[in-house]
């Protein structure tokens, strides 16, 4: 396993296997919170640090104390119970230490239970074998496409918000089929990581 | 509201993918085929009638103050069996739902069914609620799925259609397909309950079962 290993798990995370664009991960804060910049922002940051937070307990967890026992099908419940648990503990934390960090992000962080982009993460590390290291990469390059995708989509929502297409398309189908323009946009990223480093 | 009602409503009333808009990530990403979109709705079905039942008959149990974790753990253990059960049985729907099959445990509707009506009403009743919501759900999934399948694929069920093979529009079975296709959807539920003029109260139904709602804006803006 060497760095370059390691940045082309990190470039095709972000660009081209996004996990909201390309994977249809975590859509419901995706369409949710991306009104603003403020907030798809706060979301965002809070996405990534719970996604390698939870990458960094649930790997070792399963390779240390799940295989070897041959408890490998309890993965589901061990994995959403950590999450959740973490997500708690990330909570108390923050308000205790770092007041200013909380006033922040404490609002999206108990929606991070149930995004179903960082327990997807933590599935995929697994399936996908990757290292420890390799693991927390990708965890760190799925939030930062997260990342990505959220803050663009704010810019455009905002523009949508503004406009007035057909009646029945108002709200939620014109946001939809800007996010498909978007996503289609992100096509020309294939076959980037390729010519890069191939 | 009578017995058939709880099963009917959540066909096309209270459909939660069309109306609810809950459960948008396995809707999207599972609908590139008809027979797995089929599967992944009676897994989903599956978890939701076992954990509607489980939360309804526990519902005087649980602390009120720690009833999501709880519901979380029910779910994922129902999870896990429709897993263990798919995996068993028919191999390559397990591979063609991937990630998305453990992923059941965050779908929305699952947890929402459990927090605005199992925890609230009696073992039948949310048995039938469930069937109901799953059936909207499949068949959600079905419609999607035969869309994308026929129009991007030229295929049905992996059965050839004559005259649509070969001519597919293949962007409709990649990701920006499933967003226009889904986004064409609710635009015609709309039109639909508009020229019906339904009265179910969408906004608040959606929001109640949906976790995000405290951040994505919606409540501030209705109080």
């Amino acid at each position: 396993m060497d760095f370059r290993a390691l940045i082309i798990i990190l470039l095709s995370a972000v660009l081209v296997n996004n996990y909201v664009l390309r994977q249809f991960l975590g859509i419901c804060p995706f369409l949710g919170v991306s009104k603003e910049l403020g907030s798809a922002t706060g979301m965002s940051i809070a996405v990534i640090f719970v996604m390698l937070m939870a990458t960094a307990v649930t790997w070792p967890l399963q390779m240390y104390l799940l295989v070897p026992n041959g408890l490998g099908y309890l993965q589901t419940i061990v994995f959403i119970l950590v999450i959740a648990a973490l997500v708690q503990l990330v909570e108390i934390a923050l308000k205790k230490y770092i007041p200013a960090l909380y006033s922040a992000l404490g609002v999206y962080l108990p929606l991070i239970t149930t995004n179903c982009a960082v327990l997807g993460v933590t599935i995929a590390n697994i399936n996908k074998e990757y290292g420890f290291a390799e693991s927390l990469v990708n965890a760190f390059g799925s939030g930062l496409g997260f990342f990505l995708a959220m803050v663009i989509f704010s810019g455009v929502r905002g523009r949508t918000e503004d406009s007035e297409p057909p009646e029945a398309f108002r709200g939620l189908p014109i946001t939809l089929i800007s996010a498909a323009i978007l996503s289609l946009s992100f096509f020309g990223f294939n076959g980037v990581i390729e010519n890069l480093f191939g | 509201m009578g017995k058939l009602s709880e099963l009917t409503k959540g066909l096309i009333k209270e459909n939660p993918v069309l109306v609810l808009v809950l459960g948008t990530c396995p809707t999207l990403a599972i609908s590139t085929q008809a027979s797995s979109a089929i599967g992944m709705g009676l897994a989903a079905t599956a978890v939701l009638l076992g954990s509607n039942v489980a939360i309804s008959l526990l519902r005087n149990v649980i602390p009120d103050k720690v009833r999501i974790p709880c519901f979380i753990v029910l779910i994922a253990g129902f999870v896990t069996v429709v897993q263990m059960i798919v995996e068993a049985y028919s191999y390559t729907l397990f591979q063609a739902l991937g990630i998305y099959l453990p992923l059941i445990v965050v779908n929305c509707i699952i947890l929402g069914r459990a927090e605005m009506f199992a925890s609230k009403n009696g073992v039948a009743a949310s048995a039938l609620d469930a069937v109901g919501m799953g059936l909207g759900f499949t068949l959600t999934l079905f419609v999607m799925a035969t869309i994308r399948e026929a129009l991007g694929n030229g295929t049905w069920m992996g059965m050839e259609i004559p005259g649509l093979s070969g001519n597919g529009v293949s962007v409709l079975t990649m990701a920006p397909g499933g967003f226009i296709v889904f986004g064409c959807m609710i635009a015609l539920v709309n039109q639909i309950k508009k020229k019906g003029g339904a009265a179910v109260d969408t906004e608040n139904a959606g929001c109640a079962g949906c976790p995000s709602a405290t951040a994505c804006g919606k409540q501030e803006a209705r109080s």
